[in-house]
């Protein structure tokens, strides 16, 4: 018998523990609730905690397990995301404008993964509006490091991540849409899976840039991710880019030979802002590949380091647009004593954002004002060809991409805030799946002074399963995304 | 490419944002910096290349029947809304 701790096991010991009922899930779920209680002064993980509802459901689900043929998920506790709507429940995107907004339904993954038998714990602390990627943007005050609390999980999505890193829960969604599921996913030493642009409904997924959003899963291991990636993806009427075609069984292929398999390293991706240390935990990692059976194949992306550039148009201008809806009348913050309709819009969105989201906001707006559209929207799209043009021509010498997640482990609180170039160039790595509509994952290497580095893994369109069986091989030989931080053994 | 004062007075009017005289310098510098930034993109050839339009290679905008699929829900949506009023929502006066 596995004498493991509940927190310590994956999502996939604790569907096998309940289903032999070695625990219930209301057993489980009281242990995660009680992590959270408790990390929350250090960690800040958590904008709601949903106790009640979350024993209720709990309570539910050991009934149908009694029952049996519950689905796999059936009794699991997870965490959502911020940016996710929940129904009845407080869903404030990390914002001031959101603080008050109690949303009148479920997005579609939220409602597939309680269909499939999950419980919710609580709302995901996360950069305001996914803007962000230290978790400082969040009105409710940054996500820190399990690791390190001197040091930010990474964002936007850190709130999911540092709770799988603490082991607050088994999972989390996120949502990526420059980065925002693999750079927290490898500054916290855990499993991120952004699958490709389509896969997942973005239904009730509060939009950001809408052409490069896509939500996935934080979790601890690729066969977590698997198991969750099945019940989340699939075709959505909702949402009028979800892509109609079939979802495989993830879990099926996740042990499959590497042999033969081209693991393509993007010359790109080893530039000279790649930390020394992060470099040696890639190279190893890859060493792991060989081994493996995997051939390594050096290909070029000339484009790519046009990314960061071509992001910082597209997603901008994208926001402005997604974020008119925020005008003070319909939900959401509103001003005091307005004068009239424009002091009300101005004044509302002007108290209710935050910096960022302004900055955001305001360059997009520029971008795409009169006599500037063709200059800095068309261009950033006519690059975003040539960027999706050079992945796919490296798709045809290889299978897959592999590289760092990010250049540097996780930095101090405060360190980037100043200038936000120096911020947005954290995400010189992934942001180009986003623009390519590519799958990509993250998932642990190793350590640099203490702090975790993340391996990435790019593929072709819908290749999630390939890259899942490809994580997941690597989690066979490899135990570093089984460490937890000391504090939260 | 600097940005003045004026500049950034025009497009948060136009975002339909208000600054407060602290924020109005942050912004003049970061903006101005955010569109130098950008303006790498001219370094890359274009010529000849179509905007992307969609990230899915050969996939278009999806379009669907026009048919009513949604029940009337205004109560409950309305009661995220700052002030309503018999079902509508109330803004200050719009015309004198």
């Amino acid at each position: 018998m596995s004498a493991l701790p509940i927190h310590a096991r994956t999502l996939a010991g604790l569907a096998k523990g309940l289903k032999q009922r070695e625990f219930s899930s209301v057993e489980i779920t009281r242990e995660f609730l009680d992590r959270i209680a408790a990390s929350q002064p250090a960690l800040n993980a958590f904008v709601t905690v949903t106790r009640d509802a979350a024993l209720a459901q709990a309570a539910v689900a050991d009934e149908r397990l009694k029952a049996g043929g519950a689905p796999a998920l059936t009794g699991i506790p997870i965490a959502h995301k911020d940016i996710f709507c929940t129904e009845g429940v407080l869903t404030t995107c990390g914002s001031k404008m959101l603080s008050n907004f109690v949303s009148p339904y479920d997005a579609t993954v939220v409602a597939r993964l309680r269909e499939a038998g999950t419980v919710m714990l609580g709302k995901a602390n996360m950069d305001e509006f996914a803007m962000g990627s230290s978790n400082e943007t969040s009105f409710f005050g940054p996500v820190r490091n399990p690791w390190n609390t001197a040091m930010v999980p990474g964002g936007s999505s850190g709130g999911s991540a540092a709770a799988v890193a603490a082991r607050l829960a088994p999972a989390a969604t996120a949502t990526d849409t420059g980065g925002s599921i693999r750079q927290p996913a490898a500054l916290c030493g855990v499993t991120g899976i952004k699958p490709t642009y389509g896969r997942v409904s973005r239904y009730g997924m509060i939009a950001f840039a809408s052409s490069l959003d896509q939500g996935g899963l934080i979790s601890i291991s690729a066969e977590d991710a698997a198991l969750l990636l099945g019940a989340i993806s699939g075709f959505d009427p909702r949402d009028s880019t979800s892509v109609d075609s079939p979802v495989p069984d993830y879990t099926a292929t996740l042990g499959d030979s590497l042999a033969g398999v081209k693991i393509g390293l993007v010359r790109e991706f080893f530039d000279k802002g790649l930390d020394a240390q992060c470099e040696a935990r890639i190279r190893e990692a890859l060493a792991v590949y060989e081994k493996l059976g995997a051939k390594l194949v050096e290909v070029s992306c000339p484009n790519l380091p046009l990314s960061v550039p071509t992001y910082y148009v597209v997603a901008p201008a994208e926001c402005s647009s997604n974020l008119a809806r925020f005008d003070g009348v319909r939900f959401g913050h509103r001003c005091e004593n307005p004068k009239n309709l424009i002091d009300l819009y101005r004044r509302s969105r002007g108290e209710g954002f935050g910096a960022e989201v302004k900055r955001r906001i305001m360059t997009g707006t520029y971008v795409l004002s009169a006599g500037y559209y063709d200059a800095y929207y068309l261009k950033a799209q006519r690059v975003r060809e040539l960027i999706s043009r050079d992945f796919a021509n490296a798709f045809g010498e290889c299978d897959l991409l592999v590289g760092p997640t990010s250049p540097t482990p996780a930095f101090p609180l405060g360190a980037k805030t100043a200038d936000p170039i120096t911020m947005y160039l954290n995400d010189i790595y992934t942001i180009g799946a986003n623009l390519a509509g590519l799958p990509g994952m993250s998932i642990p290497c190793g350590f640099a002074d203490g702090l975790p580095v993340g391996l990435q893994l790019v593929g072709p369109h819908f290749s999630e399963a390939r890259m899942l069986n490809i994580a997941h091989r690597f989690q066979t030989e490899t135990d570093w995304h089984l460490r937890v931080p000391a504090a939260y053994a | 490419m600097s940005l003045s004062r004026s500049d950034i007075d025009k497009i948060a009017l136009l975002a339909r944002l208000e600054l407060t005289e602290t924020e109005i310098p942050v912004y003049v510098d970061s903006l101005s910096r955010i569109i130098d930034f950008v303006g790498e993109l001219d370094r890359a050839d274009t010529r000849g290349i179509s905007p992307m339009a969609h990230p899915l290679p050969g996939l278009a905008q999806r379009l669907r029947a026009d048919e009513v699929l949604e029940t009337d829900r205004h109560e409950r949506y309305q009661r995220n809304a700052p002030q309503v009023e018999a079902g509508l929502y109330l803004v200050p006066k719009v015309i004198e």
